[in-house]
């Protein structure tokens, strides 16, 4: 999967799970738990939804990398 | 007979809005039929009634907002068993049960216009065939007394199938004449108010008078608002005190922002009373998640990501099963005394993402499984969040946890749910250095906060609380 291609499945993730966040205008350096105010909850359904999406699962053990927008994109792409 | 009333969904509600009818009348309704759709500040909700029979009467249309207490909808019981037991009320007294009004017939929609127009139809004599009452003869009686509003909760049976089966109603000419049911408590409120409690509609169990109810009716009078402190720092039951009362407060939400702040100031109401009537004491301790943690990342190896774990489901079956252990922290002090909980209702915190704080319950938590739980715990902060919970979760936490930790704070000390006794804060997971037998090693850690109501319990129990937390934290796979 491109890159342009993650970043399409990340931010309708993220539209879905939170939708009061902005997307157009978005920092991709923006944490998902400190910035974007995602709880353990939202993430766990973050993940899931771009499981469905694209067909990559992010184990738990590899939470700490996709702590960022942009670091959840690379991770997609990397792997999708 | 009894009246469907808009319900208390949760301490610091205050009012709701009609949003939709699952009923019409005619239908024959269950006790626990859903039988509305409810608005409230934070969330919509389906309600059900706890009376049984036909829907005689809609009250409250669709889009109205109408404080707590309100009757929504008129419901009579079937002929069979109508007559005699009148929603529990105590039998009519003879003096407004004469022979003349217990033949006298009323059909049903010249029992309407009677209390459409705040005619009493006991007190007519009839001119109709075999001494029934006409609706002109309802009319030439309100024609000649002064006019008076209808009264809100007056026991008028309506589209009772059978007329001669009725008793004859008493629609208020004479409140004192009936008993009033209320509290002592209620009862010196409404003396220290200045209020009439025969005028007041009850909200509580059998039409009871509660001190909400006093309060509510000092507001609509606008009377002035005692500001004695007694009077606002004792109130135990929904609603503002009547200290904290705003006129604005009345007014209901319109849109997005009116329906925010209406709920920050409900949020600031509710916690202005638990702190002026909740002496609070608070202990922490260092929950060691090493165990639970390990356990957990090993199950959620095996797993899809539907349904893995998070540490919040682990530390909240252990809250409930503690909470279960020790009585002191799970139940409700109404009244001057503390009923603790034989079931353990877990509230859970949930931030909404548009602001404001919702906590509605897992039902019997201590009971489930931890993946029910997590399940559960899923279901219900996606459904809060969604703005679509059920009554009943609102309405019956027995204890609340917080884990605003999810966020990044280390520890939270939050402020009781009145009329619970306890409040848990659970902090961030974070890896600590952690010393034990002499040697430092590093571990995920939790600070647990408890806040407790003094009145209840001491800080001893509160800490055996905590450390029982802890305890079975180290057995995950047992919880």
């Amino acid at each position: 999967m491109n890159e342009q291609e993650a970043r399409q499945a990340v931010r309708a993730a993220i539209n879905q799970v939170a939708p009061d966040v902005e997307l157009d205008g978005l920092d991709e350096g923006s944490r998902l738990r400190q910035d974007l105010e995602l709880d353990s909850l939202d993430f766990l359904r973050l993940v899931e939804t771009i499981d469905e999406a694209t067909g990559v699962d992010i184990p738990e053990r590899d939470y700490a990398s996709v702590a960022t927008v942009k670091g959840l994109i690379d991770y997609v792409a990397l792997r999708g | 007979m009894g009246d469907f009333r808009m319900p208390s969904l949760g301490a610091d509600m205050e009012h709701g809005k009609m949003v939709e009818w699952l009923i019409k009348p005619g239908d024959y309704v269950h006790r626990g039929d859903v039988v509305a759709v409810v608005d409230t500040d934070k969330t919509v909700m389906d309600v059900e009634t706890f009376e049984e029979g036909v829907v005689a009467e809609l009250l409250v249309d669709v889009g109205t907002t109408v404080p707590i207490g309100t009757p929504l909808a008129r419901i009579t019981q079937t002929p069979d068993d109508g007559a005699g037991q009148a929603g529990g009320q105590p039998a009519v007294p003879p003096a407004q049960a004469g022979p003349e009004a217990a033949t006298a017939q009323v059909p049903p929609p010249v029992r309407h216009l009677a209390h459409q127009l705040g005619v009493d139809p006991s007190g007519i004599r009839g001119t109709g065939k075999h001494g029934a009452v006409t609706r002109a003869d309802v009319e030439r009686a309100a024609a000649v007394q002064p006019a008076r509003p209808v009264p809100e909760a007056g026991p008028v049976p309506k589209a009772a199938p059978v007329p001669e089966a009725a008793p004859a109603p008493a629609a208020g000419p004479a409140p004192r004449a009936t008993r009033v049911r209320s509290s002592p408590r209620a009862r010196r409120l409404a003396d220290q108010l200045g209020v009439d409690i025969g005028t007041v509609p009850g909200t509580g169990p059998d039409g009871a008078v509660t001190e909400a109810d006093i309060q509510r009716a000092v507001q609509g009078a606008g009377a002035p608002a005692s500001a004695e402190g007694t009077a606002s720092a004792e109130t135990t039951a929904a609603g503002a005190t009547a200290a904290e009362a705003q006129p604005a407060e009345e007014a209901p939400p319109s849109d997005a922002q009116d329906r925010l702040s209406s709920l920050r100031r409900s949020i600031g109401s509710l916690m202005t009373r638990s702190k002026q009537s909740i002496p609070h004491y608070y202990v922490s301790t260092t929950l060691d998640l090493r165990a639970a943690i390990g356990w957990m990342q090993q199950v959620n190896e095996q797993r899809p990501v539907a349904s893995r774990l998070v540490p919040s489901a682990l530390l909240l079956k252990a809250t409930a099963v503690a909470a279960r252990e020790i009585p002191e922290v799970n139940g409700f002090f109404t009244d001057g005394v503390f009923r603790p909980s034989s079931t353990v209702h877990l509230g859970v915190a949930v931030a909404l993402r548009h602001g404001g704080l919702v906590a509605p319950a897992i039902h019997d938590a201590d009971t489930l499984a931890v993946d029910v739980l997590m399940q559960k715990l899923r279901d219900l902060v996606g459904r809060a969040r969604a703005g679509r919970l059920q009554r009943a979760e609102m309405a019956d936490p027995t204890i609340t946890v917080t884990n605003l930790g999810d966020l990044g704070v280390e520890s939270v000390y939050g402020v009781i749910y009145p009329p619970q006794v306890a409040m848990v804060g659970l902090g961030k997971v974070v890896e600590q250095p952690w010393a034990q037998d002499g040697m430092l090693g590093v571990r995920p850690a939790v600070t647990a906060t408890l806040s407790a109501d003094h009145r209840v319990s001491d800080g001893l129990r509160g800490a055996r609380f905590l450390a029982r937390i802890d305890e079975l934290l180290q057995k995950p796979e047992e919880l």
